[in-house]
């Protein structure tokens, strides 16, 4: 039915990612012209745990970006030949894990089943019935009468880890010959001998490469993650949750960046009413339990989309509004730390010389702040920034779970753990959602702590000195 | 210092003034009255009738700030604004959605709550700087080392997957211990147990580390060298040198939520079946009782400030050289 055109489609939440993007891409660009900008990039690559981290974020940053780029597939032609579009929206990973998606079975199903979790009647050729466990639709299916199981499992686990390997090898070629060198360099890397950690990266690149690889191998065939409630693939849903969590975690301090930089900035810097007037407003807002806040907020929220349902012409774009609205509201409960620690800094930074001297010089105010004071509180706006990260994807569970977090039709380990939750009463026990969710959210989480740690030290004027 | 105290009760009026003016303009401009009736009515061909006897018996049919239609002073106080929102300042919370006086039932959920909050946050304090002053003790060891890996892999686990795992192996599988639910008197300890482990436990990760931290910028001071050099031992190094100058930034972080532990945790007590004040707001929130969720916000908002003015106080006992003026 797809027959190749397609309609791009951009939701709120990708036009800040994109912009997210740009904003990093230009960050590096303008820092690579500047080695004072890029030696604590420098350290960062130095220390072995930040950059095993920095691969596996990475993975999640790839996966997360496939699912962001929207679009409406081309389903037909009208009589004039202009194209019809269907008005389902897809995003560039669906059309990459389509298999997945729509090889939906009836209800729960374990990991690599061959059979329904539950029993049911099932009427047979001769007219009697009888209560058995039927088979899946996909799941194992193509397994002849038979075949072990565990071995083809393992046959095809290896083949993954093989082609992913590939992949991998192909890579590390490619990066090997852009740096000139070739073989030495190689070899070098292999045998830990380069100035840098690089070995590390390169391992953990092999170790995730090797392990996705066979588990997406393995998916075409079995669901590895077991099946949903409605028979979804869990696997699937782990995947797709990738976006929700990293567009809260980093869209929650975008959008709340600039008002915290220049309240904190202008606060510290011109002291007097101003500073009065923008304490009053962070005191106020945070002495409201940040949860309390959230409720209160997305409470209100609810009632509007709901009393104006017309303005929205899709699911997946009421969703958006939704995920959007809560980095607001997250943003708005979180800017507040950020915005004091950039109070004291400027407060310090305005008594030094240089700014006294400038404003000796009669540098306007404004020239102050953009020349001497925001670059010099850059370094606390990007540790506050990967600190809060891991803290924001554990929120959005916890939210979802009390309901007030993402919409209930979007993917995320919250809804995941929430709807997986009251599976835990029955008897045998439905384990496999809760792990997937929480596994995937530990492996994010853990390596944006590391990471941020390793961000930390690097970045950080108070910790280098003490080394 | 009473007049320190004073004058920081006064600061706090206005920035209660200002969480007020917000819960109103979020409950009552951004959504009228009509959308919450509309909503609770279920949508869909809602007569007006319908909605103004909803408002009525909500008492949300008053004017928001002016009442033309009342005599005298009544012309003020007969709105929603006085009604709903200025009467929060003498604690009277009105009724909730459902026909309940909120008052009675903060004043009845608070003492499950604390039951809760209490012990886990005094074992908690406990376990955690007994485990950072063992990691001070043994710093640059491997046993240093690991601790903070499994301290930084604690962290990074969901708090839901504390309590679904906890409720899973000691409710389920050992059967120790009730899962949920809640009894009166002291037959309520066989269902504080589970609660209070699992919060400790979770809390064990970051605390630790954080202390950890402290006691570590402690010990590389003037003072514990010279200590060290008179000739006292470790132990006693790090109890009374370190713990005591440490004190000062774990208090900050101790007192300020001591008021709020009234609250409740909201996770804690749904999931294990609590009936405190944190069952109390997730359950208003899912019934969507906007009165309840208003009153808690203004309640946390008056025991946050509280507990801020405690951590100035409380210095002064910790440091004889702080001095409120």
């Amino acid at each position: 039915m797809n027959i190749g055109g397609f309609q791009p489609v951009i939701l709120w939440t990708d036009a800040l990612v994109f912009l997210l993007v740009l904003l990093v891409a230009a960050g590096f660009w303008y820092a690579s012209k500047h080695e004072h900008l890029m030696q604590p990039w420098r350290r960062v690559v130095d220390s072995r745990t930040g950059q095993a981290a920095l691969v596996v974020l990475l993975f999640y940053i790839v996966v997360g970006l496939l699912d962001t780029v929207h679009f409406n597939e081309q389903i037909d032609t009208d009589d004039q030949g202009a194209p019809i579009y269907s008005t389902e929206i897809v995003s560039l990973f669906d059309v990459v894990a389509g298999t997945l998606e729509s090889q939906r079975e009836k209800s729960y199903s374990a990991p690599f089943a061959t059979h329904l979790y539950s029993k049911e009647t099932v009427e047979l050729a001769d007219g009697t019935s009888t209560r058995e466990y039927p088979l899946l639709e996909y799941g194992g299916q193509h397994l002849a009468e038979g075949d072990s199981k565990a071995a083809d499992i393992a046959a095809k686990a290896l083949t993954g880890a093989i082609k992913g390997t590939l992949i991998w090898a192909i890579l590390i070629a490619v990066i090997v010959l852009m740096k000139g060198k070739g073989a030495v360099l190689v070899g070098r890397l292999l045998r830990a001998e380069l100035d840098k950690p690089w070995h590390v990266g390169a391992w953990t690149a092999l170790f995730v490469f090797a392990v996705f690889g066979s588990f997406w191998e393995l998916s075409a065939y079995y669901h590895i993650l077991g099946t949903d409630k409605v028979g979804e693939d869990v696997f699937y849903q782990s995947l797709k949750s990738i976006r929700t969590g990293l567009v809260i975690g980093t869209l929650t301090t975008l959008v709340m960046l600039p008002a915290a930089l220049l309240l904190g900035i202008m606060a510290g810097y011109f002291r007097g009413w101003v500073d009065d007037v923008i304490q009053y407003l962070y005191t106020t807002l945070n002495s409201i339990p940040s949860v309390l806040l959230i409720a209160a907020a997305v409470l209100m929220m609810q009632v509007y989309i709901d009393n104006n349902a017309d303005q929205f012409n899709s699911v997946t774009e009421r969703a958006d509004l939704r995920l959007l609205f809560l980095c607001l509201i997250l943003g708005v409960t979180s800017w507040t730390g950020l915005c004091r620690l950039l109070r004291g800094e400027a407060l310090k930074l305005r008594e030094l010389e240089y700014v006294q001297a400038a404003r000796a010089f009669g540098v306007r105010n404004f020239r102050i702040l953009m020349r001497h004071v925001l670059p010099n509180v850059m370094h606390i706006v990007l540790i506050t920034i990967v600190l809060d990260f891991s803290g924001l994807v554990l929120a959005e569970a916890v939210l979802s779970y009390i309901s007030i977090g993402v919409d209930p039709s979007t993917n995320s380990w919250g809804n995941m753990i929430n709807g997986a939750r009251l599976e835990l009463a029955r008897e045998p026990v439905v384990w496999w959602s809760l792990l997937a969710a929480f596994g995937f959210m530990f492996t994010l989480v853990l390596a944006a702590n590391l990471f941020s740690d390793a961000v930390r030290d690097a970045f950080d004027p108070r910790l280098r000195k003490q080394r | 210092m009473t007049a320190y105290i004073v004058r920081r009760l006064l600061y706090a009026i206005p920035i209660l003034i200002g969480v007020n003016a917000l819960t109103f303009v979020l409950f009552f401009v951004v959504n009228s009255p009509d959308d919450m009736a509309r909503m609770h009515l279920g949508n869909k061909r809602v007569t007006d009738q319908a909605i103004q006897s909803w408002k009525e018996e909500h008492g949300y049919e008053k004017p928001l700030l002016y009442n033309a239609g009342a005599d005298g002073a009544g012309k003020l106080t007969e709105t929603i604004l006085f009604q709903k929102s200025i009467k929060l300042f003498v604690f009277d919370f009105g009724q909730s959605d459902s026909g309940r006086d909120i008052g009675f039932d903060i004043s009845q959920r608070m003492w499950p709550s604390l039951a809760i909050a209490v012990p886990t946050l005094i074992v908690g304090l406990l376990v955690n700087i007994t485990f950072a002053l063992t990691l001070a003790f043994f710093r640059g060891s491997y046993l240093d080392f690991w601790g903070v890996v499994l301290c930084v892999a604690m962290m990074s686990i969901s708090g839901l997957f504390y309590i679904i795992g906890g409720q899973y192996l000691v409710g389920k599988l050992l059967n120790l211990v009730p899962i949920s639910g809640y009894d009166t008197g002291i037959a309520a300890w066989k269902f504080m147990v589970l609660p209070v482990v699992v919060g400790v436990i979770g809390s064990v990760g970051a605390g630790t580390r954080w202390y950890r931290t402290l006691f570590l910028e402690e010990i590389n001071r003037d003072f514990v060298r010279s200590a060290r050099a008179k000739g006292l031992s470790e132990h006693w190094v790090l109890f009374r040198h370190v713990l005591q100058n440490a004190l000062i930034p774990i208090l900050t972080g101790v007192v300020v939520v001591l008021p709020a532990l009234f609250i409740g945790s909201l996770l804690t007590e749904s999931f294990f079946g609590i009936p405190g004040l944190g069952s109390y707001t997730i359950d208003a929130i899912q019934n969507q009782d906007f009165a309840i969720v208003r009153a808690m916000v203004f309640l946390g908002a008056v025991l946050y400030i509280i507990g801020l003015l405690l951590t100035d106080i409380s210095y002064t006992i910790a440091d004889p050289r702080v001095r409120l003026e």
